[in-house]
């Protein structure tokens, strides 16, 4: 029974949050795109064409004959931005298989606790992803640097002589990403491998299965799922990171979401920064999609696998 | 059950080793009287006295606070209204589209989202300061609200607002004496969630932000860029605390109802 009130109830209810997203969420990436065509100019603002309701057809036309690619070009033959994007890649990579190798036997273990110890495990999880980012990633600043804790201690303990140089480079970052992106890997994990029927397991060791081979044949695939959902969250917001390479990597380092904000930032340079935002867009858009497809079926799946 | 074995132990110990120890270390030498980071000058708490006089460092916080509660509060009611609408509307116009809109703000890349929102700002004529940062923050928390309310949602008897609409409810009235009351929890959380984003984001507000409306985290990362300092140590430690209490304060309310 739908009267008219709760139609206009109903219209509201989907409408608000549609229309702020829309204007907020969608319509920027136009704007974005269509400044990724513009030159960059010494002007406020910098760029031009600037488009305004004054401008008669013919000079909006004109305008947007002044459009061109040329941020892509430049995009594509200067080095600088294809080694930024080739190590953003390897670096999101290597995070992710680095936490599917820390992360797998962390929410194995808490899936495996005793029941009553299972919501406090995973609250200690979720606990830092609650506290600052930006503070998480400070404190290895003091750890990493040439005199900080690491490298006291290795020097203490008469493993090194000479201080690593680790703050500043690569592997700075790949920890970063791997500490920061932890509990985004290990609670997708925890949920598949909690699910997991310990009757399984019991019934393909019964049959004279190894250990480790029920759990090779029986948890891994199971739990693949939760492989998959964790590596989407770490490995699509890792791409374009930009706190993590900035703070840990040094200036050396190039990574996408960097660059982006070096040309925005420092170098004022709001069209080639749009451009750059145009490329890591449509990188980020395939696995974004893939991930949405297959959340989407797999909460169906849930849906009716709980009704029969 | 079996118990633990030896590998699940160990890497429960390293884990948690790996997750807390940074944060640790960080709390530890904020009370640290020397001001070289790795020397151990005795305990002290010079550090957080400096904090309080700080006054760009307090003008900031304020800042920051008010962002976080007016952004939560407008993500909260929009995003309960989206995950209300995913989970009660059987099939709208759009409504694939709309699923897809309310999920990439939580993975797509900051730096996208907050370079597009101040070129929309700039094409709009907006002025950027405090409302331009709130509504970012908006944008992307509301997500996040719509995704945990939508969990509570979509697991709760739905014969409950039946039978009120059978006793004559409207829609509306059945929403609030009978849906919100029952998924208050995952509100009360959404909410909780859409201000710590709020008040941890660094990416959005640089990009959104304007003169007066500098936030915590812009300030600190202006000064983490300089150096580490003990009064960073200091701050970072006061946030912390303050988030660990209010997550665990939460924890302790919500728990019969969580173990029932």
């Amino acid at each position: 029974m739908i009267g008219r009130d709760a139609g206009r109830g109903r219209f509201l209810l989907i409408g608000l949050p549609w229309l702020w997203l829309g204007v907020f969420f969608l319509l920027p990436f136009l704007v974005v795109l269509r400044m990724a065509l513009s030159d960059s100019a010494q002007a406020r603002p910098p760029y031009r064409p600037v488009f305004d309701l004054s401008d008669g057809l013919s000079a909006t036309l004109d305008k947007i004959a002044a459009l061109d690619l040329e941020n892509f070009r430049l995009l594509w033959e200067e080095p600088l931005y294809l080694d930024a994007f080739l190590t953003s890649f390897r670096l999101a990579a290597a995070t992710t298989v680095l936490l599917i190798l820390i992360g797998y036997p962390l929410a194995h273990a808490m899936a495996r606790a005793p029941a009553r110890l299972r919501p406090i495990l995973v609250a200690l999880v979720i606990l830092p992803f609650w506290t600052s980012f930006l503070i998480r990633v400070y404190a290895w600043i003091g750890i990493l640097k040439p005199e900080g804790l690491l490298n006291m201690m290795l020097r203490q303990t008469g493993l090194i002589s000479e201080p690593l140089e680790i703050l500043n480079t690569e592997a700075a970052i790949l920890i970063g990403l791997v500490y920061a992106y932890l509990p985004f890997m290990v609670l997708p994990l925890y949920a598949a491998l909690e699910r997991l029927d310990a009757t399984l397991i019991e019934a393909a060791t019964d049959l004279g299965a190894p250990r480790w081979k029920a759990f090779w044949l029986v948890t891994v695939p199971l739990s693949l799922p939760g492989v998959l959902a964790g590596s989407f969250l770490v490995f699509i917001p890792a791409l374009g990171e930009f706190v993590i390479p900035d703070l840990l990597g040094g200036s050396d380092t190039l990574m996408m979401g960097r660059s982006l904000w070096v040309e925005f930032f420092n170098n004022r340079d709001w069209p080639l920064a749009s451009a750059v935002a145009v490329v890591l867009l449509v990188i980020v858009m395939g696995p974004i999609m893939a991930h949405h497809a297959f959340e989407t079926r797999r909460a169906e799946a849930e849906r009716r696998g709980g009704r029969s | 059950m079996k118990g633990l074995s030896r590998i699940d132990l160990a890497a429960l110990t390293f884990g948690f080793a790996f997750l807390y120890l940074p944060i640790l270390i960080l709390v530890v030498y904020s009370f640290n009287a020397s001001k070289l980071v790795t020397v151990w000058g005795g305990f002290s708490t010079e550090w957080y006295a400096a904090l309080f006089r700080n006054k760009a460092l307090m003008d900031a916080a304020g800042v920051t606070f008010r962002v976080g509660i007016v952004s939560a509060t407008i993500a909260t009611i929009l995003g309960t209204m989206a995950a209300v609408a995913l989970v009660r509307v059987p099939r709208f116009t759009g409504k694939g589209l709309f699923t897809g809109l309310l999920y990439a703000p939580i993975v797509m890349p900051e730096v996208i989202t907050g370079l597009s929102l101040l070129l929309l700002f700039v094409a709009i004529d907006l002025d950027r300061g405090f409302w331009s940062v709130t509504i970012a923050h908006v944008t992307f928390a509301m997500c996040y609200v719509a995704v945990v309310v939508r969990s509570r949602l979509s697991t709760f008897d739905r014969s409950l607002e039946e039978a009120a609409a059978d006793l004559g409810a409207t829609p509306l009235r059945a929403f609030f004496s009978v849906t919100l009351p029952l998924i208050a929890p995952a509100v009360a959380a959404g909410w909780l969630l859409a201000f710590t984003l709020s008040i941890d984001d660094l990416v959005l507000a640089s990009f959104t932000s304007g003169p007066g409306a500098t936030t915590l985290p812009m300030r600190i990362y202006g000064q983490v860029r300089l150096g580490v300092t003990p009064e960073i140590n200091a701050i970072s430690t006061l946030m912390i605390g303050a988030v660990a209490l209010v997550v665990i304060a939460v924890s302790l309310a919500t728990r019969p109802r969580a173990a029932r």
